[in-house]
């Protein structure tokens, strides 16, 4: 693993720092487990989405927002162990080239939330060759919070679709989302300026 | 809409996935990700050749709930297109988005494994399907005849979009001819 040289970092650290950047109203996915429970820590707004459920995919649903406001800046985060699960949407991004989607995987080797077990790529795959593999070639290891910070900027500067890669510690997520799927999806549609509230 | 109604605004093309392609437009569903399937071919073929519509190729099936999902939180409808042993990737995701976030999925099922089928899995998952859509009391349809085909799949979408809840619409060999053993 080419990771050698970057620094483990903290999941809700790093979360908070994204938060701080944004000031477009830019949709912000979050993917299962500890990756929601900091975005919802890092403070809700009404363009995050918290998913419940359905492992692997934050890049799909985030590649759907994207692709239907095109004009909006969309953020996914998501875990390693939860990328494993569906490496073939690095391709399906790659090919249909979004300007405006941004990728961030939180990268700690293991399924933190079910007993910390290693996942299969630990030690032994790169997520950011993965990703380069795939064909998006906009794709970065953070060295440390002022290059994640530095690469963030940067992604949101450009017109084609980013991926940052961030190696973090064992900690768990700080807080625990509201499980109200409805509210979550409801809310998320008024922030995006889909609907009215009722 | 009546059906002799709609039969009046310039349908040419009766076949069923000319009829399917009508639909889909009619109800601004421009988002199309599918895993592919031989008899959705002439539907996939004509949906990448008219510019209303963005369609493409997903590595597997959840993927694309997923991305037609975020799609529709933010404004944009799609459908996905997929084959019966497809169908059968997704229980999780219908249980762990589609339906608890309330989202109208709405699905167009290539149907193998049966009336003819040459291969023993495709009929052994064929048999999942509909199981399936009945533990979580999801609408469903199986279209066999073309002069039904319109109706049914225009009121299922626009059921499913007012209700906001899943369709699929399980398109069966007497109506497309299905796939047969062919060397």
């Amino acid at each position: 693993m080419n990771t050698g040289n970057t620094k483990v970092m903290n999941r809700f650290d790093v979360t908070s720092r994204l938060i701080g950047k944004l000031k477009q109203e830019e949709a912000v996915i979050g993917g299962i487990g500890n990756t929601n429970f900091d975005l919802w820590a890092a403070g809700h707004r009404p363009q995050n989405f918290y998913m419940l459920g359905s492992m692997g995919l934050a890049f799909p649903i985030a590649l759907g927002v994207a692709l239907a406001q095109p004009e909006r800046r969309v953020f996914a985060l998501e875990g390693d162990g939860s990328l494993l699960m569906q490496l073939g949407a690095l391709s399906t991004i790659a090919a249909l080239k979004p300007k405006n989607l941004i990728m961030i995987v939180m990268d700690n080797g293991i399924y933190q939330i079910t007993g910390a077990q290693p996942t299969p790529a630990a030690g032994v795959a790169d997520i950011v060759a993965i990703a380069t593999g795939s064909g998006l070639a906009n794709s970065a290891w953070a060295a440390d919070e002022e290059d994640f910070e530095r690469l963030v900027d940067e992604a949101m500067s450009t017109d084609e679709p980013s991926l940052i890669a961030v190696r973090i510690d064992d900690k768990p997520g700080v807080g625990t989302t509201r499980r109200d799927p409805v509210q979550i999806r409801e809310r998320f549609m008024h922030g995006l300026g889909v609907r009215e509230p009722l | 809409m009546a059906i002799a109604e709609q039969q009046t605004q310039g349908i040419s093309d009766r076949s069923w996935h000319g009829i399917v392609l009508q639909t889909l437009k009619r109800n601004e569903i421009s988002l199309i990700p599918y895993v592919p399937d031989r008899v959705l071919t002439p539907l996939i073929k004509n949906l990448h050749a008219d510019p209303f519509f963005t369609t493409f190729a997903t590595a597997r099936e959840e993927e694309a709930v997923g991305i037609v999902s975020g799609a529709w939180m933010g404004g944009r409808r799609g459908a996905v297109l997929m084959q019966t042993s497809g169908f059968a990737t997704l229980a999780n995701v219908l249980a762990s988005l589609a339906v608890p976030y309330q989202i109208p999925l709405i699905m167009f099922v290539s149907e193998r494994g049966t009336l003819g089928e040459f291969n023993y899995g495709q009929s052994l998952v064929c048999r999942t399907m509909r199981p399936v859509l009945d533990s979580l009391a999801l609408e469903h349809h199986t279209i066999t005849r073309l002069d039904e085909l319109e109706f049914i799949a225009d009121r299922s979408i626009k059921q499913a979009v007012t209700t906001q809840a899943p369709v699929t619409l399980i398109l069966n060999p007497l109506l497309t001819g299905g796939k047969v053993f062919d060397k």
